[in-house]
């Protein structure tokens, strides 16, 4: 029987040194960007890739989402004789957390795993070590324009989300709850602060790094075979999903921890 | 310098603890030679030709490249040396995202800095060495038969024209017949190029074929060297086990041992 203490032990270490590998796999990545080339033509495959095959999904979660909480918020508010706050209340909500938190995750469940198994099967049909030794560095080559990729387009995409976020509030509240349009949208442009777009926009643009990072990571060092490309896929998801939910406090700490 | 050898491994070790894989191994390939390592499965010969390549490190020993050492190389002086590489992977390795002359011509771009349609043309005649038509140029790598995607993944590893080709089980997974149009377009390429070769294989008629001289590895180390005419009296009980393919010796003891 082993130690307990001996066992927690060894579990944070191997923690501490995956972590470890994962900082020196992204200062690696980093590094290729400030060095040229850049294959620009890759980037923007990766940014057709990442932002226009996402949009769907994105928009549609975006659209229901809003239009479910505003819903919702007429409930809770008619409580309290304040329904007028759903446009205010639907607008932060989406545009501070759920446009960001639910576009990041669902652009994770498809991009992260379709990465990590495309540099997997690379990697186990040795096609990364073709490419050092055709003189050219797969980090270069494969890392980096997935992760410039990603933290251009997800903003991009996740302004597309928070718009259909509101306009999905907008549609239930003036379809539904019998709120006057103009007011609602007048409403939500005075509660909308700059903080809360850069905010939802320094969100997307990191959880964008983590979605690229983590499938490139798992991908890029997977091994034994088809099972191990299955695992890396698995690995990347979930990781790609805890780094975005703790990213997202932080970030939410810091520009609102404050006040307001 | 001019006479020392092309290739030298001097006392390599590498292990994956708990396995020891490499345990030595002293190995030298002149300028203009053709070496190939035999050895059963899991011997270590793929991590061999990882090592001599710089995709992996060993663990302690020396690997000289035109009297160059080569483990403790900066970025800049390895990709000079890779420039001089040429390699055909065991499952050919072709980049499956992008179409067969881009394929060939990826050395040339992206290494040697060609532009495009330069590179194509050569890539084109490439093609056509290996007994290829144009029309597959456009084609997708995932497209191609096992035996296509060799003469593919063969024409890449020539492309650049490069002084020192690996081949890793060139006929692996191929008809005997196709095999052996393989191991004559090797002969005929590595001619033309009077390029210097090291292969590994397991497949004895690819070795008498395409070699000047044999080694063989075992249990880490090459327990026997010398030229191809000299296998069939070689006297060493595991080489003879080894080319007569037999069950009977040495080696299967070795293997179930615990
Ligand atoms: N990256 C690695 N991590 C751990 N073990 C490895 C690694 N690469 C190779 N090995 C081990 O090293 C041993 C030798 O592998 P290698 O691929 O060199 O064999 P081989 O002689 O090429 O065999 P084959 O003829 O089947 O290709 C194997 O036991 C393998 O499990
Ligand atoms: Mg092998």
């Amino acid at each position: 029987m082993k130690n307990p203490l001996s066992i927690i032990g060894s579990v944070i270490l191997a923690a501490l040194s995956e972590l470890g590998r994962l900082s020196v796999f992204s200062a690696t990545a980093i590094s290729h960007m400030v060095r040229p080339p850049l294959y620009w033509r890759l980037i923007a495959q990766q940014m057709w890739f990442i932002g226009y095959n996402s949009l769907p999904v994105v928009g549609l979660t975006a659209l229901f989402t809003g239009a479910a909480l505003a819903q919702q918020i007429f409930i809770g508010g008619s409580r309290f004789n304040a329904e007028s706050v759903v446009p205010g209340v639907v607008v932060i909500a989406i545009v501070r957390e759920l446009g960001p938190v639910l576009g990041g995750l669902m652009v994770a469940g498809r991009v992260s795993s379709a990465m990590a198994a495309e540099l997997g099967t690379m990697r186990v049909t040795e096609q990364i070590d073709a490419l050092v030794t055709l003189s050219t560095d797969p980090f270069k080559y494969l890392i980096t324009p997935r992760l410039i990729a990603a933290v251009i387009t997800l903003p991009l995409l996740i302004l597309v989300a928070n718009t259909l976020g509101v306009l999905g509030g907008y549609i239930i509240g003036t379809e539904r709850l019998d709120l006057n349009g103009t007011t609602y949208l007048q409403v939500t442009i005075d509660f909308m602060k700059a903080a809360d777009v850069y905010s939802s926009l320094v969100k997307a643009a990191v959880f964008g790094f983590f979605i690229a990072l983590m499938g490139s990571y798992h991908g890029y060092n997977s091994r034994g075979g088809a099972q191990g490309v299955g695992k890396a896929t698995t690995n990347a998801v979930v990781s790609a999903f805890i780094a975005i939910l703790i990213s997202n406090l932080v970030i939410t700490v810091i520009v609102f921890g404050g006040a307001s | 310098m001019s006479n020392s050898p092309m290739i030298q491994l001097t006392d390599v070790k590498k292990g994956f603890p708990p396995k020891q894989i490499l345990n030595g191994v002293d190995l030298s390939v002149e300028k203009g030679q053709s070496l190939v390592i035999i050895g059963g499965s899991g011997s270590g010969k793929s991590v061999t030709l990882k090592c001599v390549l710089g995709l992996m490190q060993p663990d302690s020993g020396s690997i000289r490249v035109n009297g160059k050492e080569t483990t403790n190389q900066s970025g800049r002086g390895r990709k000079k040396m890779l420039r001089s590489f040429g390699m055909l992977f065991q499952g050919g390795a072709l980049f499956d995202s992008i179409p067969v002359w881009e394929n060939v011509a990826f050395g040339l771009i992206h290494g040697n800095g060609h532009n495009k349609s330069d590179a194509k043309e050569i890539a084109i005649e490439k093609l056509r060495r290996v007994g290829l038509s144009p029309d597959v140029a456009s084609l997708s790598p995932s497209e191609l038969s096992g035996g296509m995607q060799k003469r593919v993944g063969l024409a890449r590893a020539i492309a650049a024209e490069p002084e020192i080709i690996f081949f890793d089980e060139p006929t692996t997974g191929l008809d005997p017949i196709m095999a052996d149009v393989i191991n004559d377009l090797i002969v005929e390429c590595v001619q033309d190029l009077g390029a210097t070769t090291l292969t590994i294989t397991h497949d004895m008629a690819s070795a008498r074929k395409i070699a000047d001289h044999i080694a063989m590895l075992y249990e880490g180390k090459i327990i026997w060297h010398g030229p191809k005419g000299d296998i069939d009296q070689s006297g060493n009980a595991y080489v003879e086990q080894f080319i007569n393919g037999s069950a009977e010796g040495p080696i299967e003891m070795a293997l179930f041992k615990p």
